[in-house]
């Protein structure tokens, strides 16, 4: 990033270094939270539909994981990782492979614990007419996440708030490296780390207005969803 | 999909549904057999519902049992369900009937045919693209009792279906209710409307208290009940 | 089935990314370094002018000292760009690196608020400068992150005869974290940091700090690479790694370093070679 150049700047003349910085925000949460969401809504509406043993307890730690410092969850990915620890054969620390992995880990709590309630919810609603309809466990948990479907783009989009916000892990697994790894959040803490503190709050309300974006396109998406579908 | 078996009759043999010490269904005995449609009548709180439930299967009995064409088991069971206030899934109205198809079976390409047939036989074939939930009451229950046809059932329970809805909308879901049973279908119904029981029935279940009181061919029950609770049920009288 | 298909999909789409990025990285190296050469922006004017020479992209992780050594100790990086001589010389004595190459110095300096409470601005010994800091008590910020220049710092004390970690007192605070964020602290609180060169002059936040003292040889700050060790590490990129190192070491590399300057002035000082640096 050019020294002395101010966010604002850099935005309307179109700094490739900006635009890579940004581009590489979105595909890093969005791809976390696009995985947290195949793995977390199944998760999620199974914690809804199924009573097992200790069912409860799993829920309580589900949701107090929702809170995850996000430090620790990039140190245990970072030591998971690392050559020196278990799947360090697979070579993808300080790359955004990393980074997603570890922001998937961090937001999948935030899925599983909203996709259970919103589904559980859902499910006091439909269960008489499903189970009427003799529709097996598979098929109740397909229709609910497509029934749920306007409720859960928010439970995707709190996950997307935590991505894009959070630095800790991306820090941790990602390195900062320029041009490679460096995001939003990363971007701001190296500026506030030069002192460039103009510079640090243009690129934090460059990111905000991102949030804002995706927050937006997403509402649009519900709002056209739910008159054509109701 | 279906077997070549008969779910039919549904006997209840001695069926009890207890639920924290109380009975809200006590010691039923009663055979539904094929033909007119049978209606449950009786005072709120009578088991009317529960006992549709347990026809249904969705609920199991705490004592005594429940046949279906001689078997224990309602899975597989070609009964369909029409609650008093049906879930509308949150689809167009084509889109739950394709949902009811897909589910016992029917091909996707079988499928638009028999949405359009299933929607004009309730009147709904103008609203086919609409979402399910923005119908009105009287729409709704319509499309309800299509996706329980879309399930081509032999016996088709229905839960008060006319509970709330307005005269127009009540005679539209009887007229529908007397061509399902014209073409073959078994009908179980819960009504509190002696008017409706008079209009479709062919036998009567009357029920107080979660026991059978009474149980006879239409003509007979309002002609000449043959207990007094009956009888003063027939009359308009309060029955406790 | 569903939840089976789903988490085949999910399975694929991670295959599919470390497979991605094992393929992206086929030319491109990891240096771990400290954040006082990123930060300065040296890495910004070097590597490229290194990349349009030998197409090697290097991706610099940049750390504290102590834990970009750490990095390459769990063979997270193929080599380490530190300044910390004694904690390099132990590196490579562990058997984690396999050579030491000093490149370049630059030095350190006293940087505190311009009022100067202790007293001690434009003196040229830092050792006298720290015990009336501390006589004083007049607010130090210290690293604290075991970086080299937090390993400077404890060693300047140690020559000023002063045992800190039994003397300090409120004055002296320790904030865990890197040199930006120590002279924002100092910039915030009007106290005394010791930060290298490079990081003031490119530090913007300066508010009402300045330069107090400078050029006493003590404070010179020497850089060495190491290629981590491949017998420790097999994947380490021995051979590209190498060419870094070469290229640093080289007369070119050595002139890229020498050119780098900051408002005109000059922030490291190539010394490869030089008998012991």
């Amino acid at each position: 990033m050019p020294a002395g150049a101010s966010a604002l700047e850099m935005v309307l003349t179109g700094d490739p270094g900006l635009y890579s910085i940004v581009g590489l925000s979105l595909y890093v949460s969005l791809s976390a939270v696009a995985l947290a969401a195949i793995v977390g809504f199944p998760l999620g509406a199974f914690l809804a539909l199924v009573r097992f043993p200790g069912r409860g307890p799993l829920v309580v730690v589900i949701n107090a994981f929702m809170g995850l410092p996000p430090v620790v969850v990039g140190l245990a990915v970072f030591l998971l990782l690392s050559r020196s620890g278990p799947l360090g054969f697979l070579g993808i620390l300080f790359t955004p492979r990393a980074m997603i992995f570890a922001q998937a880990l961090l937001v999948l709590p935030i899925i599983v614990a909203l996709a259970r309630q919103t589904i559980e919810d859902l499910w006091a609603e439909y269960r008489d007419e499903l189970t009427a309809m003799g529709i097996g466990p598979a098929g109740r948990v397909a229709t609910l996440l497509w029934d749920g479907r306007f409720s859960l783009v928010t439970t995707l989009l709190a996950g997307f708030g935590r991505a894009a916000a959070e630095v800790g892990t991306v820090m941790i697994v990602g390195g900062n490296i320029d041009g490679f790894t460096r995001m939003m959040t990363t971007a701001i803490a190296l500026e506030t780390s030069k002192g460039d503190l103009p510079l640090a709050i243009g690129l934090g309300l460059v990111l905000i207005t991102l949030v804002i974006g995706v927050n937006a396109i997403a509402w649009g998406v519900r709002r056209v969803g739910e008159l054509r579908a109701g | 999909m279906h077997g070549n078996f008969s779910d039919l009759p549904i006997e209840f043999a001695g069926a009890s549904v207890r639920a924290g010490g109380v009975a809200i269904l006590d010691r039923i005995s009663l055979v539904i057999a094929p033909g007119a449609p049978t209606l449950l009548i009786g005072p709120n709180g009578s088991g009317k519902s529960t006992l549709i439930r347990l026809g249904m299967g969705l609920i199991a009995a705490s004592e005594g049992r429940v046949l279906w064409g001689g078997r224990t088991s309602a899975d597989g069971a070609r009964c369909a369900m029409v609650f008093q206030r049906p879930v509308m899934l949150r689809r167009t109205a084509a889109a739950n009937i394709d949902y009811a198809l897909a589910s016992t079976g029917v091909s996707r390409r079988a499928r638009p045919k028999r949405i359009e047939q299933l929607l004009a036989d309730v009147g709904l074939q103008a609203l086919a693209d609409r979402p399910a939930r923005r119908l009105s009451g009287g729409e709704q229950q319509r499309l309800a009792l299509a996706r329980a046809r879309a399930r081509d059932p032999e016996v088709l329970f229905l839960d008060e279906p006319t509970a709330s809805l307005d005269p127009a909308a009540t005679k539209a879901v009887e007229d529908i209710v007397r061509a399902t049973a014209a073409a073959g279908v078994k009908i179980v119904m819960a009504t509190h409307d002696l008017g409706q029981a008079r209009r479709l029935a062919g036998d009567i279940v009357f029920l107080v208290r979660g026991r059978v009181v009474e149980h006879a061919p239409a003509e007979r029950f309002f002609t000449s009940p043959s207990t007094s609770e009956a009888a003063a049920f027939v009359r308009g009288d309060l029955v406790i | 089935m569903l939840n089976r298909r789903l988490i085949f999909a999910a399975t694929l789409v991670l295959a599919g990314g470390i497979n991605g990025a094992a393929l992206a990285q086929d030319k491109s190296i990891v240096v771990s370094s400290t954040t006082s050469t990123t930060d300065s922006g040296l890495f910004g004017h070097i590597l490229p002018l290194f990349k349009q020479k030998t197409g090697i992209d290097v991706k610099v992780v940049s750390q504290g000292t102590g834990q970009a050594l750490d990095t390459g100790r769990r063979g997270d990086s193929d080599a380490v760009f530190v300044h910390a001589k004694a904690q390099e010389e132990k590196f490579v004595a562990e058997g984690f690196g396999v050579k030491r190459f000093p490149v370049m110095y630059n030095d350190f300096i006293l940087i505190g608020p311009k009022s100067d409470p202790a007293g001690v601005k434009g003196g040229k010994d830092i050792t006298a400068a720290l015990k009336t800091i501390k006589e004083k008590g007049a607010a130090f910020i210290s690293r604290g992150d075991k970086s080299g220049t937090h390993t400077a710092e404890l060693n300047l004390w140690k020559a000023a005869g002063i045992d800190i970690a039994k003397d300090k007192g409120d004055w002296y605070k320790e904030i865990g974290q890197g040199m930006g964020a120590a002279l924002n602290t100092a910039s915030a609180s009007n106290g005394y940091v010791l930060s290298d060169r490079g990081t003031w002059l490119n530090f913007k936040n300066r508010g009402e700090l300045d330069v107090i003292v400078e050029g006493d040889r003590r404070l010179f700050n020497q850089y060495g690479v190491i290629l981590v060790n491949p017998e420790k590490h097999p994947h380490v990129k021995k051979e590209l790694s190498q060419a870094f190192i070469d290229w640093l070491v080289s007369p070119e590399g050595q002139k890229a370093i020498a050119d780098y300057k900051v408002n005109g002035q000059q922030l490291f000082f190539p010394n490869a070679g030089a008998p012991g640096a």
